[in-house]
């Protein structure tokens, strides 16, 4: 199954370009309270309200760490299949900005708790790629800065302030936008299933550095700039696209690239370079004397590998094996946690009412859920989450067409009302009559009548052409406004044709 | 390992200190008294020694992840040389 | 002047506890030789009205038979200590206006032990000297003069020393980062006891060096450090590096005996240049202990000499990233600013006006010695260093139980005698090493100089083992019997 990703190209007036993309992912950690204080990480409160005195960097004030933020780091590095370090450290990385309050972040850098690990990621045409992760560090959030709600002043607010982050640094494996767009939904899906980040990208839960260089093919890498601070995985692949081209242009003009920091414009869909990153910068890290470094032992991993769910290249796998899903299906419906558990839910409950191996009943609920279900809900703007009919409920109308009650297309009339009305889909069939006929002798008269009606096709098919029983389906169908079974029908075409 | 002038600029630059034009010199002679003075340590065999990372030889101690603190934007602000809004404010950042 | 203010903690204590004397008398008596002593600088803010409320909560303590170990005593706060809605200034123009909304664990503990806040005391710019001349506020002076000379505290903790010698307070917190209890104890005739690093909770207390930072007593009494040591220790959550370990009854430990106890004198801490009386000052101090019945045992401390400049590494890296946040943003000093300046300008106008040259000197160098291409030379050198002297001590701590040393290489110096920083910074020479391996140390007075200013002897003890540096402290003291004080000459 595993295809190579294809070669993503760019060309320049000189030449083909090979873009190189690594990407730092600031995910916020799942926690009640922040990394080093005990004030609240609550999103959109007034400004200033969940701030102690710890975030605001008061003298004399000192960081405490949270134990679940720790829990979250190493559950993550687990799922990402990664080495946990059962020794790291925190360190200083100094540099002076308003929404700042120490005049430091407190990270890891040297000593991060978790190290190298992977993640497969599956691209549009069905192709994966394995993206190295570098390392995973548990740092502190900024507060923010407002720079366009007064005419005078930079207002600062520290409610972020101190919450905790896990940076996630990949090795720079992307070579394309669509790497790296499969790459941070992968990453968003990962950090959903384990509950160790909301992935919530607009609110700014996770966000994206993207780390952009371009090269000759099979040459080393090139001068990177890194863009900041992205938050959504269109801009991501828009920011590298653009940034690529950018760079091309630059060097093929005989230039050369200035290793800098740039902020993406999703107006303008253009990179720019940042004034206030403007100078070189000297961190100065060294150990965060307020701290002591961060231990834990073998128990405590194991333990925090205990908690971890099915993750979802697991549950693809046993979607694919187990179930006899397609690829595909089972790919997208374990894209997120909550579909492949509404999934799951709507299997089950459709193997208690219907007697057939699961290997028959999956695949057709997968395209089902994912054809019909999505389709109408996407039409009406939902998604799953706002979904107006329970897994149960939908199992209890692939009954019906399973036991042969209704057709196929008399279920997606009936899927329609259900999630207008949110009733049951025995009383919808019921007061609309979609009920099939099955009744063998009413089909034979109806296709004995068709028959007889279209004598030139029933000679071709005499002839040989067996085709057009499809049509003389069809024709039966339209003569039994679509409550026929089609498989009576058919049945009692080919006993009719054979005479 | 001398400190010059441009030295002197250059941290005082990333300490966000300003320093007189004039105070430059005498304070690159002041930390290169310092330095020389310093300088000797680089005689002491330190192959194979750990760095010191702390001098209490204790485990750190873990909070319970719970809301304690916070929702003290008064006492926040109370010492603040400007704020607006609620908000600290400070000149104009151009991004 | 009146004799309550002679007196000791544990004599108040008694006298207190036995209704003989009320607190709010002895605090008034404290008032009153606070406002005489004016010409001393030792006081930035003085609190009165709340020392007298204070005292008066702590007569009601005491009427109803709950009173604490220093319940009615009143303490000199260092100005390093955050006090809720009390200014806390460090001794530095930065913090000028700054009053915190909280209250530093240390001060904290002491008032919930019953004592009672004189006011804040001066000391030396973010705790960055050894003279009390690098205040924001002027230099303290020492209430001991060389005749008509004034001589400086030693530092940072000058106010703190000189309130207590100066018989204004019994006893007054200090901070020590590098010797800033122990030295300026020693110039004043006072006795001033540095914890093992983490037996404090540095919560609150403004930050110079936060891996050498450990708060401490200053009082007249080995007794009183004990006393108060215990009323300012514990382990606090809000402090990581403050550990969880029980406080002793400290002043149980003062058994005055000594016998059998092995006494360290370390051989690199004799040197040639050392001035003839402190040298004898040492070799007396050790007579002392063997007519104690203590053993004297010579040991080496090898990395001794590399301790001040390995802390002069140390400590101002850690200094240039703690002061960053002093940044003109949320609190403290802000520049006045010329149209058109940005955050930038109003960093480096603020920082240049709030800092004065020692503390801007420092962060120079520790940001020097931490910048790209230097940190492994420098910083990550002296770390193991510092390794290198805490194991000398380890080594020694198994063959003896405490350590002797002279406090400091001279008595107190008159203002401006140090120009050089260097030699400003020789000053710690001795109490530097055990700051490094975050041992105790205490220094309590043990003879007068030829000019008939005091000077110090140190103890120094193993990692959270105060009670035996205060039990050799006390014989010592006892032996030493030492009873000179400073004339009044400021009222
Ligand atoms: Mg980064
Ligand atoms: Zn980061």
């Amino acid at each position: 199954m595993s295809k190579e990703a294809k070669n993503y190209i760019v060309h320049g007036a000189t030449g083909d370009w090979e873009i190189v993309v690594g990407l730092e992912v600031h995910a916020q950690v799942t926690s009640q309270a922040k990394l080093f204080s005990g004030a609240s990480t609550q999103f959109g409160s007034e400004p200033n309200s969940n701030v102690s005195l710890v975030d605001a960097a008061f003298p004399g004030m000192l960081p405490v760490i949270n134990g679940e933020c720790v829990r979250q780091a190493v559950r993550t590095g687990l799922a990402l299949d990664a080495q946990i370090n059962k020794f790291s450290r925190f360190d200083r990385k100094n540099y002076f900005y308003a929404d700042l309050p120490q005049g430091y972040q407190i990270s890891q850098f040297a000593h991060p708790i978790v190290g190298e690990g992977e993640m497969l990621v599956e691209l549009e045409d069905g192709a994966t790629k394995s993206i190295g992760i570098e390392r995973l560090h548990l740092e502190q959030d900024a507060g923010k800065s407002i720079h366009d709600q007064h005419p005078r002043y930079t207002l600062v607010d520290l409610n972020r302030s101190g919450v905790a982050l896990m940076e996630i640094v990949s090795k720079p494996d992307m070579r394309s936008p669509e790497e790296a767009g499969a790459y941070v939904r992968k990453l968003r899906t990962m950090l959903r299933y384990i509950g160790s980040c909301d992935g919530n990208m607009e609110q700014g839960s996770m966000r994206a550095d993207v780390n952009v260089s371009v090269r000759r093919p099979g040459e080393p890498f090139g001068t990177r700039c890194e863009i900041k601070n992205v938050n959504s995985v269109r801009f991501v692949m828009q920011a590298i696209e653009y940034e690529a081209r950018r760079q091309v242009d630059i060097l093929e003009a005989g230039g050369s690239i200035d290793q800098e920091t740039r902020l993406f414009d999703p107006n303008k869909g253009e990179t720019r370079s940042m004034r206030s990153k403007e100078e070189a910068h000297d961190y100065r890290y060294f150990p965060d004397p307020d701290l002591l470094p961060l231990e834990f032992d073998d128990a405590y991993i194991e333990e925090a590998r205990a908690s971890l769910p099915e993750l979802p290249d697991a549950k693809k796998a046993r979607f694919v094996k187990d179930w006899g899903l397609p690829d595909y299906n089972a790919a997208t419906l374990v894209g997120e946690k909550e579909s492949a558990d509404w999934f799951e839910t709507l299997l089950d409950a459709l193997r208690k009412g219907v007697d057939s191996p699961v290997e028959k009943l999956a695949p057709k609920a997968s395209n089902w859920m994912l054809s019909d279900l999505y389709g109408q809900l996407n039409k009406a703007g939902k998604s799953l989450s706002d979904c107006p009919i329970t897994p149960t409920q939908g199992a209890e109308l692939l009954k019906l067409v399973f036991d042969g009650t209704i057709s196929g297309s008399a279920s997606k009339e009936v899927l329609e009302e259900m999630l207008q009305s949110g009733r049951n889909p025995a009383d919808i069939v019921e007061e609309k009559g979609l009920k099939q006929v099955s009744d063998t002798g009413a089909l034979e008269a109806m296709v004995d009548k068709i028959l007889a009606a279209n004598p030139a096709q029933v000679e071709q098919f005499k002839a040989g052409k067996t085709k057009v029983v499809g049509f003389f389906v069809g024709q039966v169908m339209k003569e039994s406004r679509g409550q026929a079974n089609p498989a009576v029908v058919n049945e009692i075409l080919m006993r009719k044709l054979a005479e | 390992m001398s400190v010059d002038k441009a030295t002197v600029k250059r941290i005082a630059k990333l300490a966000r200190i300003r320093i007189d034009e004039d105070r430059l010199d005498p304070m690159a002679g002041e930390l290169n008294n310092i330095l020389d003075w310093v300088e000797q340590l680089s005689a002491v065999d330190t192959d194979g020694v750990k760095p010191m990372t702390s001098v209490v030889d204790h485990c750190l101690h873990w909070r319970a992840d719970e809301v304690t603190d916070g929702n003290k934007r008064d006492d926040v602000l109370s010492n603040a040389p400007d704020a607006e809004f609620g908000f600290f404010a400070v000149p104009k950042v151009i991004e | 002047m009146s004799d309550l203010n002679e007196l000791s903690i544990a004599e108040a204590r008694d006298r207190l506890a036995a209704r003989d004397l009320s607190a709010r008398e002895l605090v008034q008596a404290s008032i009153a030789a606070m406002e005489a002593a004016k010409p001393l600088n030792i006081f930035v803010t003085e609190t009165p009205e709340r020392a007298l409320e204070m005292a008066d909560a702590a007569d009601a303590r005491l009427k109803a038979g709950d009173a604490k170990p220093m319940t009615g005593i009143p303490v000199a706060v260092k100005d390093l200590f955050c006090t809720k809605d009390v200014c806390t200034t460090a001794g530095s123009h930065m913090l000028e206006s700054f009053t915190p909304p909280y209250e530093s664990t240390v001060t904290a503990n002491l008032w919930d032990n019953g004592a009672v806040m004189l006011g804040k005391v001066n000391m030396d710019e973010f705790a960055m000297g050894s003279s009390n001349e690098t205040s924001a506020y002027g230099p303290v002076k020492n209430p001991w003069r060389l005749g008509e000379t004034d001589t400086v505290p030693g530092g940072s903790s000058g106010g703190s020393v000189a309130a207590v010698a100066g018989r204004i307070a019994p006893c007054a917190t200090g901070s020590d980062t590098g010797g800033s209890i122990r030295q300026p104890a020693a110039f004043t005739g006072t006795v001033g006891l540095k914890p093992t690093y983490g037996r404090c909770s540095r919560y609150g207390m403004v930050a110079f060096a936060s891996s050498l930072d450990q708060a401490g007593p200053i009082t007249r009494s080995v007794r009183d450090a004990a006393i108060m040591l215990g009323a300012m220790a514990g382990h606090d959550v809000k402090d990581s590096t403050c550990v969880d370990v029980p406080v002793p009854d400290y002043e149980a430990a003062l058994t005055g005996d000594i016998r059998g106890l092995k006494i360290g004198i370390p051989k690199e801490y004799h040197s040639a240049d050392m001035p003839r009386e402190i040298e004898d000052m040492w070799q007396q101090g050790m007579a002392w202990l063997r007519d104690a019945g203590a053993q004297i045992v010579d040991i080496s401390l090898p990395h001794t000499k590399y301790a001040l400049p390995t802390y002069y590494i140390v400590a101002p890296a850690e200094a240039s990233s703690n002061l960053a946040r002093y940044d003109g943003v949320r609190y403290g000093h802000r520049a006045q600013l010329k149209s058109g300046d940005g955050l930038t300008e109003m960093y480096e106008e603020t920082r240049a006006e709030g800092f004065g040259e020692e503390v801007k000197r420092r962060i120079l160098i520790g940001t020097y010695v931490l910048s790209a291409g230097y940190y492994d030379a420098y910083y990550l050198k002296a770390q193991k260093i510092r390794t290198l002297i805490a194991d000398d001590f380890r080594r020694a701590y198994k063959k003896v139980d405490a350590i002797l040393t002279p406090t400091a290489p001279s008595a107190a110096f008159g203002f401006g005698a140090k120009q050089d920083p260097l030699a400003m910074y020789m000053n710690d020479v001795f109490t530097v090493p055990a700051s490094l391996a975050g041992l105790p140390g205490i220094s309590i007075p043990a003879a007068l100089s030829a000019e008939g200013l005091p000077l110090g002897l140190q103890i120094l003890g193993r990692a959270f083992d105060e009670e035996t540096v205060l039990k050799v402290a006390g014989v010592m003291e006892d032996a030493a019997a030492f009873t000179a004080k400073p004339k009044t000459w400021w009222s």
